[in-house]
């Protein structure tokens, strides 16, 4: 494996990517509907990387109690920043429930 | 919230640096696992230690990396996964598209490393930032003191995994990971400032879970695109009106503030 050339493509194409919308902002003024439209990237995108870590656990449905886990950690989570409002404190009692379930659940061997 | 645009008093660029490091202290608690699984992965998959951090050096793209990584042990072609990076990391278009419009008068000279560190976590927080104050005339110190700290961070936690990795076996099994997936739950709940925004929250996951078999994660720019339309449609359903988007107001803000020059 050659990595000094997979590690140059990678970073090639995730920078033509990330820079030429930045780039060309100042030049090309953004229509009012796609700016607001992309106020719903950010919501909608963290969704999309959650809910497969929550939903299929082990990359099948949920359906042992372990499985429940991650689900319910979230869910705890979600109530524990709408209720604090603080980020850091919401990370502390979301991983808190999610390894304290771990502990006391059995785990499924992983494959 | 979202309205005024006008400069807050008292920002200088200093400021502004530290207060977006700040803002991402909580990101980076959640990047951390991530980044010492990653190192630990990287050396395990057959990389050498010093590729495994020079990728995180150059590429700075995590589940990218994860992914690359992945493949490597797989021994997938080079090209195959030059192309799945790509698909993995198209959602940073979106990023920037939206961010860009708060950044019109900052130089390309900024823009060039702002576009190379942009993450997940530092577009979640600068952009909620934006949102709230407006096209800033020290927008560009807030997002670099973001990046530079999920930058340095990242490095850090890579070189932790590469030398855990000889020693640790397993490093997935910890469940430590999770920790991004909380990092970001509560970011969701945070953004949750209307109907449509919760109408594009439901649909967006919804369609990652339906669509997550797809490859190379398809399924997450799929779901994207999916949220993005139904918060729009909501938005129209639930005829909510908001205030003018800050940078259509940017020249009032800008003209009692520096100029590029000046701002330095």
């Amino acid at each position: 494996m050659n990595e000094i050339l997979l590690i140059g493509g990678m970073a090639l194409v995730t920078f033509l990517i990330r820079y030429p919308a930045l780039a060309l902002a100042g030049k090309v003024e953004m229509p009012k509907r796609v700016f607001e439209a992309l106020r719903y990237v950010a919501p909608a995108v963290l969704a999309a990387i959650i809910a497969p870590a929550v939903l299929l656990p082990g990359n099948h449905a949920i359906q042992t109690t372990a499985d429940f886990i991650p689900l319910a950690a979230i869910i705890v989570t979600g109530l524990a920043m709408w209720r604090t409002k603080n980020l850091t404190v919401t990370i502390i009692v979301g991983m808190a429930v999610f390894m304290g379930l771990r502990a006391l659940i059995p785990q499924p061997a992983l494959p | 919230m979202a309205g005024s645009s006008t400069p807050q008093p008292g920002s200088t660029p200093r400021s502004e640096f530290a207060a977006g490091m700040r803002d991402t202290i909580p990101m980076v608690l959640g990047a951390i696992p991530f980044g010492i699984i990653y190192g630990a992965l990287a050396v395990t998959s057959g990389m050498t230690p010093a590729g495994a951090e020079a990728m995180s050096a150059f590429v700075f793209a995590g589940s990218s990396q994860f992914i690359a990584v992945g493949l490597v042990a797989q021994h997938v072609s080079i090209l195959f996964i030059v192309v799945t990076t790509f698909v993995v990391n198209l959602r940073h278009a979106l990023y920037s598209a939206t961010l860009g419009p708060y950044l019109k008068r900052v130089p390309q000279r900024y823009l060039i490393p702002m576009g190379f560190m942009l993450t997940d976590e530092t577009f979640v927080i600068v952009v909620k930032r934006f949102e709230e104050r407006g096209s800033q005339p020290y927008g560009r110190w807030y997002y670099l003191g973001s990046a530079l700290l999920m930058y340095a961070n990242w490095q850090l936690c890579t070189v932790v995994g590469i030398v855990a990795g000889q020693t640790i076996p397993d490093p997935e099994q910890w469940g430590l990971d999770f920790a991004a997936m909380v990092t970001f739950g509560g970011m969701v709940v945070s953004m949750l400032r209307n109907r449509s925004t919760a109408l594009a929250v439901i649909v967006a996951g919804l369609v990652a879970a339906l669509a997550f078999p797809l490859p190379n994660r398809l399924g997450l720019m799929l779901a994207a695109l999916a949220g993005v339309t139904a918060g729009m449609i909501g938005k129209a359903i639930f005829k909510e009106r908001e205030p003018e988007p800050e940078m259509f107001r940017i020249d009032d803000a800008w003209a009692s503030g520096p100029t590029e020059e000046t701002a330095l």
